[in-house]
């Protein structure tokens, strides 16, 4: 059983609106995947399938190789990080974790390891309710991985949190990854999410855009690559020309550079010929961005016209 | 441990946490002692009666004021957690709706039964000490008889609020049903039977019926549980006039108890697996 996540045709209907509309993908272990989508792709309603909190009106869904509706036992070995977490705001964060260690199972002591783990060690004995935001999503993430669950799923996880506490919940992530476990975060932030996953589900409307790892999809979108050259003073009209009868346009930008959009294939070709070219002082390639595929997908656009997939 | 155990543990303490079960305890010692000694003031006598007096008042009052605490306790037990947004994440971990809704409703009864027998033993352990009555087996009887029955009392409410917290849609609204569930059980389904008595003017078909329409309230059962054990309908007008040819069975009254204190906790269990999340 390679798949953390699998599932066919899958629907959810509520009355005549189709929540998801017969998506279908797996998920491999040991992976981190993104899970992307405006408000109202199907996120939310993916994530409570696979949690086994509503029942899917069509289709096949396995999660760690089982159907996940009303598998309580299941969901032992899932953690969950909901969108802006709330707890308990009278208890304290160890109070909370011990609570919440005893319905899943978990070993005992485990919950101060994750005090530790997760940085909240300081605070473990202070009523949640004097946590900020990112201590809250923090005691949240703590909670997700009680009883060292074989599937995480985290729900806009770095909402709420500084820079330095979303390099460390990543940090985790990737221990988690290396551990073997599978991650699937849903995230509005593509750019911060684009290093730490190595995959994408993409939904708009209750459809299934596209889902594969970040280079498979990047391959299928054939993004042009971007390019900034730097020109030797004076050479610029010149470079443009030149680069024109290339069949390259070129854009001057504001800070003196040239912007070129360059075709995947034609890539290494160009580069070596910029290289060598005496009128060009600095390079700079940019790939295409997870908001750039993104875009390309159509999954920002809310509109309900076909996307050129 | 059984998660209903696990949820029912930190209900029970999120009572005391909250002060709750304290409030409670003072609460009702201070209702016992109050009835005690200043009972029988209308007749310009200040002091301790007897058990049995003061147990006649503590029904009538406690008639009124454990289906309140009972409902104020648990109205929250669902709909509160949907309000927090906590809801979502309980049901993430390994237990069924049926066992949150179960461990909800058995902590909350659990707290309150202990607020009743503390502040009732604490009012009659103060009882004893100032004033050392000769007690008789009947009337520890009587007492244990009030303790369990309030218990239940407190259950057949807390199930019924807990019914309530699974159907609502917020907070504000179940507030609203729950007094509205108080008003009818207290008051208003009394008056019903009283207007139906005056009316009816003792048809003996309908006065045959009449003792049976009283366990359809679980607050009534509870007076009869405990007014006529006290013997006479212990002064309750509707009582003595619904009841005046007809002895209970006490098993019968208890299991009634026991049906009110399941069936509606039981509906919420059921109703709240098939709830949209």
């Amino acid at each position: 059983m390679n798949h953390a996540i699998e599932f066919e045709a899958l629907a959810k209907r509520y009355g005549t609106l189709a929540a998801l509309d017969g998506v279908s993908a797996c998920v491999p272990r040991g992976q981190v995947i993104g899970l992307l989508g405006h408000n109202g792709a199907g996120k939310s309603t993916l994530i409570k399938l696979i949690l086994g909190l509503i029942a899917p009106s069509g289709g096949r869904l396995a999660v760690l190789g089982q159907s996940p509706w009303r598998a309580h036992a299941l969901r032992r070995r899932i953690g969950y990080l909901p969108e802006s977490a709330t707890f308990y705001a009278s208890l304290s964060g160890r109070e909370l974790l011990d609570y919440l260690a005893r319905l899943k199972q978990a070993p005992r002591g485990q919950a101060q390891a994750l005090l530790d783990r997760v940085g909240l060690a300081h605070a473990a004995d202070r009523r949640i309710g004097t946590y900020s935001k990112g201590m809250r999503q923090r005691l949240g993430l703590a909670q997700a991985l009680l009883g060292s669950p074989e599937l995480v799923l985290l729900d806009e996880p770095t909402t709420g949190l500084d820079p330095q506490a979303t390099r460390e919940l990543y940090r985790i992530v990737g221990e988690l990854r290396a551990d073997g476990r599978c991650v699937l975060v849903s995230s509005h932030l593509l750019a911060e999410l684009e290093p730490h996953i190595d995959g994408a589900l993409i939904l708009r409307q209750g459809q299934l855009l596209a889902a594969g790892s970040l280079d498979a999809l990047s391959e299928q979108a054939a993004l042009p690559a971007q390019v900034l050259l730097r020109p030797r003073e004076y050479a610029m009209p010149e470079l443009i020309a030149r680069l024109e009868t290339g069949g390259l346009s070129a854009q001057p930008r504001a800070d003196g550079r040239l912007e070129l959009q360059v075709p995947r294939a034609s890539k290494l070709r160009m580069l070596r010929e910029l290289l060598a070219d005496p009128a060009v002082v600095d390079l700079d390639v940019r790939e295409p961005t997870l908001a750039q595929l993104y875009d390309w997908l159509g999954a920002g656009d809310r509109s309900t016209a076909e996307v050129a997939a | 441990m059984n998660p209903i155990l696990t949820v029912a543990g930190k209900e029970f303490r999120d009572d005391f946490r909250n002060r709750w079960t304290v409030a409670l305890t003072i609460l009702f010692a201070l209702l016992a002692l109050g009835i005690a000694w200043f009972g029988s003031a209308a007749s310009g006598k200040v002091g301790f009666t007897s058990f049995d007096a003061t147990l006649a008042s503590l029904t009538t009052l406690g008639a009124f004021v454990i289906p309140l605490i009972g409902l104020l306790i648990a109205y929250d037990a669902i709909v509160g957690e949907r309000d927090d947004g906590t809801l979502l994440l309980m049901l993430s971990y390994p237990l069924a709706r049926g066992q949150l809704v179960a461990g909800k409703f058995l902590g909350h009864c659990g707290a309150l039964a202990a607020a009743t027998l503390a502040g009732f033993g604490l009012a009659v352990a103060i009882m004893q000490l100032m004033q050392p009555p000769a007690q008789t087996l009947q009337a520890w009887l009587h007492i244990g008889r009030f303790i369990l029955s309030a218990s239940l009392l407190g259950a057949c409410f807390v199930g019924l609020a807990c019914l309530i917290s699974v159907q609502t849609v917020d907070k504000s609204r179940a507030a609203g049903l729950a007094l509205i569930g108080w008003l009818i059980s207290v008051v208003l389904f009394d008056l019903a039977l009283l207007a139906l008595l005056v009316v009816s003017g003792g048809n003996p078909v309908e006065r045959a019926v009449y003792p049976y329409l009283l366990l359809f309230n679980p607050v009534d059962v509870f007076r009869l549980v405990n007014l006529t054990a006290l013997g006479d309908g212990a002064g309750n007008d509707l009582l003595t006039g619904m009841t005046a040819h007809h002895t209970y069975s006490p098993l019968l009254l208890y299991l009634v108890m026991l049906a009110w204190a399941t069936a509606p906790f039981a509906w919420a269990m059921l109703a709240f697996r098939r709830k949209e999340v």
